[in-house]
C-alpha cells in the first residue's frame, strides 16, 4: 500500500546549516495496517511522515501509494501535498480559530477536487462527526472546544475526505495523562473499523505498542529495527531499540561461546562482571565479541531462597520503591545493580540478601562498539 | 460508516481524478501572485531611489538643451556655507523637535503607566485623537494661537500683563520645535507606554528586594533597561522631525530659516524649478534618514538581549503619589488644553468668522456661518473629497494585499533572499514625503507612461510610501500564525491560493485591519507626499487647505479643517467599532 523506499531528507536549521533529518529510510505499510515511527525528538520521525505528505521535499526516494508515485527524485516526481489526498492530524491539531466545528470538518470537501453537492458535503460531514462523537457540536466555536474534542475534530476533518493513507503526528502529546489513555483507545477502535492505512508518528513507546500493527523505531535519521510490537520490545535488536523501547538492564561482557544450532542447548554464554550469563539463541555474535546483555526488570526473577537452574546469583536489596500495582527492587550483584519490577507481595526489606535469576529465554545479546 | 472505509478498488477517486488533470494546471496562481507582489514591491521601492540618484548627476533639461552629467549640483548644493548653514539648521531642528517630544512623551506615558494619577484610562483614549489631527491644521493652528501679530495667546498676555512686544514667536526656531514636537509627543507617549508595559516588574521588584531604593531602581534597572527603546524612540522622532515639511514650511520660511525639506520644496518652486539641486538635497536628507532608520533596526533586532519586550503584558506596579497625584492630573489637563483644545477651539473659532478676528465681545456678536457656506459651495468640493476617499481606501488596502503576499514569504517560506525581500518592502520607510514625491515626481516626468498629473502617480506615491507601515502589521500578525493551520490545509486538499484566501487571510485579519485603518489615516492626512504631484484635477483635501492658506483664506481655511477632523475623528471611531466587532485586539 504505502511504499518508501531509500529516502534522504535534510532541511536548513533556522542558522542555515544542513540537517540530516531521514537518512536511507525504507519500509512498507501494507493495506489497512496502522505502522508507527517511532523515536526520540530529533530522530527524523516528524521529517519522515512530513515528506510522505509532501510537506518537506526530499532529497532522494521514492514514496508509492496504492501503485501511484508521489516522489520519486530518479524519475523527477514530487505530486503537491494538497494533490496527494492524504488525510493528517497535526501535534498541535491545527483547527482553524476562524470557523465552527462544521465548517472545520466540511473544509477539505469544499476545497478539494471533488465536487460536491451542498447536501452531499452536509451528510459527509455529519456521519465523520458522528465517528468521533463531535455531531452534537456541530454549530460551536472551534475555539470553545476541549483539547480532546479540537484532537477529534482534527480526526474528523482528516477522515472525512476518505483518504487513502491517514498521518498521524504525535496526535496524542498535547493531552493530559487520563485523556491520552482514553483516545489511545478510541484511536485504536477508529483505525481497526475503518481498516484505514495509518503512519503514527510518537516518541511516546507506551503509546507505539499499544496502537501499532508495525513499529519502526528511529534515530539519528536512520531506522534501528522494524518489527511488530511484540518482537520490538522482546527481541530489540541494538541497545539504542533495549533502551528506548520501555525499561532495560544492560549487563556488558565478552562472548565466551556460541551455541550451536545442532546441539541440545542451543545457548550463548557471555562473560560479564557479574559472572557467566547464558543467553538463548544469539545467532550473529561470535567469540571474544563485546556484547550487551539486555534484560527486561520484570524479567528479572527474584526469590527469597535459592531456586534451581542457571543463571542465578545472590545479590542484597539496595532500594525499594513502591508504585502500587508493583515494587521496584533495586539489587546489587557483585559491582553491579540490577532493577527488578516484582508483584508487591515481595517484601523482603532493604539490606536483606535475595537470589536472582535470569530467564536465558529473556535475556538478548547485542553487539556493541 | 460503511464509505468512509477505503473502497476495494485500487485508486479512489480523489487520485485519478488528480491524475486526469492537464499538468499546467497544478501551477495554480501562487507563482503569479507571488510574481506581481513581488515585482510591485521591487518596483515600487528602487525606481524612485535610482532616478533620484540619477537625476541628481543631471543638469536641466530644457528645450533646446538636453541633460547632461554633471557634479555641478553637489558643488551648488555642498560648495558653499549656504548649505552648511542648511545642515545644521535641520539638524538643530529636528533634534530639539525629537528630545522636546521625548521628554513630554515620557513624562506622559511614565504618569500614565506607572503612577495612581486619577482618571488615566480617559487620558489613554484621549491621547490618540491628536493622531488624527493633520500636521498643516495643528501648525497653521497653533500660528492663529502665537503669531506675534494675530496670535491669541500673545495678544491675551499682552493684554493682561501690559507688555509692549510680544511674549511668543512661533516664528522662530523655538516656535517650530515648539509645534512640531508637541505634534509628535503622542507617537513618543504610544512608544514609551510599550516600553514600560513590556517590561517584567520583577526585574524592578527583585531591585528592591536585594536593597535598591527608588532612585537606584530607576537608575540602575528601569532605565538600563528600557534603554534600547529611549534611544530607538528619540532616532525615530528624530527621523519624523527631519521629514517634517509643514512646521518648516510654514512656520520656518517666512522667517528665512531654512531646513532640507523647505529647501528642497523651494528648489521646485521656482522658475525655472532646480530640480537636480533639490536631489542633491534629498540625497543627503536620504543619507541621514537612512542611517536613522538603519540604527532603530539595529537596535530593534538586538532588542532580544534585553529582556524588556517579551510582548506579554504584565501587571505593572504602581507608584502612589499621594496629594501630588492632583499635580499631575493637572499635567495631563495642561497638555490635553494644549494638543487638542486650543487648537481645535481656534480653528472653530476662526471658521465662524467673516475676516479673521481675536476673540473679543464684539467679534462673538459678528459670528457667521458663511465660511462653511463657501467651502460647501467651492468649486470641486465634492471631486476632491472623492479624491481624498478613493485615494486612501484605495492605498490602504493595495498596501495591505501586496504586503500580505510580501510577508507571508518573508515569514513562512525557506525561499532563499527572502530577506532582502523584507528590506526591499521596508526601503520606502527612509523616504521622506516630499523627496518620495520629487523623486516620483522626476520618474514619471521622464518616463512618459501617461499617470504624470492624474490620480494614479498620487496612488503610485501613497502606496509606495505606506508600505513599510503595512508590512510592520501585517508581520507581527503573520509571525502569530501556526505554520501548522496552513499546511492542514493543504493536506486537506486546497491549493496555495485557497489557502491563502481561506486560512491566512481571516486568521491574518486582526493585523490587517489595523494596519489597513492606519494607512487610511495617514494617506488621508499626508500633505508632503502630494504636494508635488498634485494637479488641479487631482487635488486632495490636505492641498486645499494648503492652497487656502497661500491666498490668505484664514476663515474659510479653518471651516474647512475643521469638518475635514471632525470626519476623520469619526472616521476612526467607526475604523475602531469595525476593529473590535471583527476582532482586531487594541
Amino acid at each position: 500500500m504505502l511504499t518508501i523506499e531509500g529516502l534522504f531528507t535534510e532541511y536548513q536549521s533556522p542558522r542555515g546549516e544542513s540537517v540530516k533529518a531521514a537518512q536511507d529510510v525504507s519500509f512498507t505499510v501494507p493495506e489497512g495496517r496502522l505502522f508507527t515511527l517511532l523515536g526520540p525528538s530529533g530522530c527524523g520521525k516528524t521529517t519522515t511522515l512530513r515528506s510522505i505528505a509532501g510537506l518537506e521535499r526530499p532529497r532522494a526516494g521514492e514514496i508509492t501509494v496504492s501503485g501511484r508515485v508521489v516522489f520519486s527524485s530518479a524519475k523527477g516526481i514530487f505530486i503537491a501535498p494538497n494533490r496527494r489526498g492524504f488525510g493528517m492530524v497535526f501535534q498541535s491539531y491545527a483547527i482553524w480559530p476562524h470557523m465552527n466545528v462544521f465548517q472545520n470538518a466540511a473544509f477539505p470537501l469544499e476545497v478539494g477536487k471533488g465536487r460536491f453537492s451542498r447536501a452531499a458535503i452536509r451528510e459527509k460531514v455529519m456521519r465523520v462527526l458522528t465517528a468521533v462523537q463531535l455531531d452534537h457540536l456541530a454549530e460551536r466555536e472551534a475555539t470553545t472546544l476541549s483539547g480532546g474534542q479540537q484532537q477529534r475534530l482534527a480526526l474528523a476533518r482528516a477522515l472525512v475526505m476518505e483518504p487513502a493513507l491517514l498521518l498521524l503526528d504525535e496526535p496524542l502529546s498535547n493531552l493530559d495523562a487520563k485523556l491520552r489513555e482514553k483516545m489511545r483507545f478510541e484511536l485504536k477502535r477508529l483505525q481497526r473499523e475503518l481498516r484505514i492505512t495509518t503512519v503514527y508518528v510518537t516518541h511516546d513507546q507506551a503509546e507505539a505498542l499499544a496502537l501499532s500493527h508495525q513499529i519502526a523505531v528511529m534515530n539519528e535519521g536512520r531506522i534501528q529495527q522494524i518489527g511488530s510490537p511484540r518482537e520490538i520490545y522482546e527481541r530489540p535488536s541494538n541497545t539504542f531499540v533495549a533502551d528506548f523501547v520501555g525499561n532495560t538492564n544492560f549487563i556488558v561482557g565478552t562472548v565466551a561461546s556460541t551455541g550451536h544450532a545442532g546441539s541440545d542447548l542451543n545457548r550463548t554464554v557471555v562473560k560479564t562482571e557479574i559472572g557467566d550469563v547464558s543467553v538463548a539463541g544469539v545467532e550473529d555474535v561470535r567469540p571474544e565479541e563485546r556484547v550487551a546483555v539486555s534484560v527486561r526488570p520484570e524479567d528479572v526473577g527474584l526469590t527469597e531462597i535459592r531456586p534451581a537452574g542457571d543463571n542465578v546469583w545472590e545479590g542484597r536489596v539496595e532500594q525499594k520503591v513502591f508504585l502500587g500495582e508493583a515494587v521496584d527492587f533495586q539489587v546489587k550483584v557483585g559491582p553491579r545493580t540490577l532493577l527488578s519490577r516484582q508483584h508487591p507481595t515481595l517484601r523482603t526489606k532493604v539490606g536483606e540478601a535475595i537470589f536472582v535469576q535470569l530467564d536465558p529465554e529473556k535475556c538478548v545479546a547485542m553487539r556493541v562498539a | 460508516m460503511s464509505t468512509l472505509a477505503p473502497s476495494d478498488s485500487p485508486t479512489s477517486p480523489l487520485e485519478t481524478q488528480a491524475v486526469d488533470r492537464p499538468a499546467d494546471s497544478r501551477w495554480d496562481w501562487k507563482w503569479v501572485v507571488i510574481g506581481i507582489c513581488v515585482a510591485v514591491t521591487a518596483y515600487l521601492a528602487l525606481i524612485p531611489l535610482g532616478f533620484l540618484l540619477w537625476q541628481s548627476f543631471r543638469t536641466p533639461q530644457t528645450a533646446a538643451v538636453d541633460a547632461v552629467f554633471t557634479f555641478q549640483n553637489y558643488v551648488a548644493a555642498y560648495g558653499n556655507t549656504e548649505t552648511l548653514r542648511l545642515f545644521w539648521t535641520s539638524i538643530q531642528f529636528a533634534a530639539g523637535t525629537s528630545i522636546f517630544a521625548f521628554l513630554v512623551g515620557t513624562t506622559l506615558a511614565w504618569m500614565n503607566e506607572r503612577t495612581n494619577t486619577p482618571f488615566k484610562a480617559l487620558f489613554f483614549a484621549l491621547s490618540l485623537i491628536p493622531l488624527v489631527m493633520p500636521s498643516i491644521l495643528f501648525t497653521i493652528s497653533w500660528l492663529l494661537l502665537a503669531s506675534p501679530q494675530i496670535g491669541i495667546i500673545n495678544l491675551v498676555l499682552q493684554g493682561w500683563l501690559g507688555l509692549e512686544a510680544p511674549p511668543f514667536n512661533i516664528y522662530s526656531l523655538a516656535g517650530m520645535i515648539w509645534v512640531d514636537g508637541l505634534h509628535y509627543s503622542p507617537m513618543a507617549f504610544l512608544l514609551m507606554t510599550a516600553a514600560f508595559r513590556g517590561m517584567d516588574p520583577s526585574f524592578e521588584e527583585s531591585a528592591t528586594m536585594s536593597g535598591a531604593n527608588i532612585f537606584q531602581v530607576v537608575w540602575r534597572v528601569t532605565l538600563r533597561l528600557t534603554w534600547p527603546a529611549i534611544v530607538a524612540t528619540l532616532l525615530i522622532l528624530f527621523v519624523r522631525a527631519i521629514e517634517s515639511f509643514e512646521v518648516p514650511a510654514l512656520l520656518g520660511l517666512p522667517n528665512g530659516i531654512e531646513v532640507f525639506t523647505s529647501a528642497i520644496y523651494q528648489a521646485v518652486h521656482r522658475y525655472p524649478s532646480l530640480v537636480g539641486l533639490a536631489s542633491a538635497y534629498a540625497v543627503a536628507l536620504l543619507l541621514i534618514t537612512t542611517a536613522g532608520v538603519y540604527f532603530v533596526s539595529r537596535l530593534s533586532s538586538r532588542g532580544s538581549r534585553y529582556a524588556t519586550v517579551t510582548g506579554k503584558a504584565f501587571r505593572p506596579r504602581q507608584i502612589d503619589l499621594g496629594g501630588w497625584r492632583w499635580f499631575t492630573a493637572a499635567i495631563f489637563v495642561v497638555y490635553f488644553l494644549l494638543i487638542v483644545i486650543l487648537p481645535f477651539g481656534v480653528l472653530l473659532w476662526s471658521s465662524l468668522q467673516r475676516f479673521y478676528a481675536v476673540p473679543s465681545m464684539e467679534a462673538l456678536g459678528n459670528l457667521t456661518l458663511d465660511s462653511y457656506r463657501f467651502i460647501l459651495a467651492y468649486p470641486d468640493l465634492s471631486r476632491t473629497v472623492l479624491n481624498s476617499l478613493m485615494l486612501s481606501l484605495g492605498s490602504a488596502t493595495i498596501v495591505m494585499l501586496v504586503t500580505s503576499v510580501i510577508c507571508w514569504i518573508v515569514v513562512k517560506t525557506k525561499i532563499p533572499g527572502r530577506w532582502a525581500l523584507d528590506n526591499l518592502a521596508s526601503l520606502p520607510m527612509v523616504f521622506p514625503g516630499l523627496v518620495l514625491g520629487l523623486s516620483i515626481m522626476i520618474f514619471y516626468l521622464n518616463v512618459d507612461v501617461g499617470v504624470y498629473g492624474t490620480i494614479w502617480i498620487m496612488l503610485i506615491a501613497y502606496v509606495t510610501r505606506f508600505m513599510p507601515y503595512g508590512l510592520r502589521y501585517n508581520t507581527s500578525a503573520m509571525v502569530q500564525i501556526h505554520k501548522e493551520l496552513e499546511e492542514s490545509a493543504a493536506m486537506s486538499g486546497a491549493s496555495w491560493s485557497t489557502t491563502f484566501r481561506r486560512v491566512i487571510l481571516p486568521l491574518l485579519k486582526p493585523g490587517l485591519l489595523a494596519g489597513w485603518i492606519y494607512v487610511m489615516i495617514v494617506s488621508i492626512r499626508d500633505l508632503s507626499t502630494s504636494i508635488l504631484l498634485y494637479s488641479p484635477n487631482t487635488q486632495v483635501i490636505s492641498i486645499v487647505i494648503w492652497e487656502l492658506w497661500e491666498n490668505g483664506q484664514y476663515v474659510e481655511l479653518s471651516a474647512l479643517g475643521v469638518m475635514f477632523i471632525t470626519a476623520l475623528f469619526f472616521l476612526v471611531l467607526v475604523a475602531q467599532w469595525l476593529g473590535r466587532r471583527y476582532g482586531v485586539k487594541d
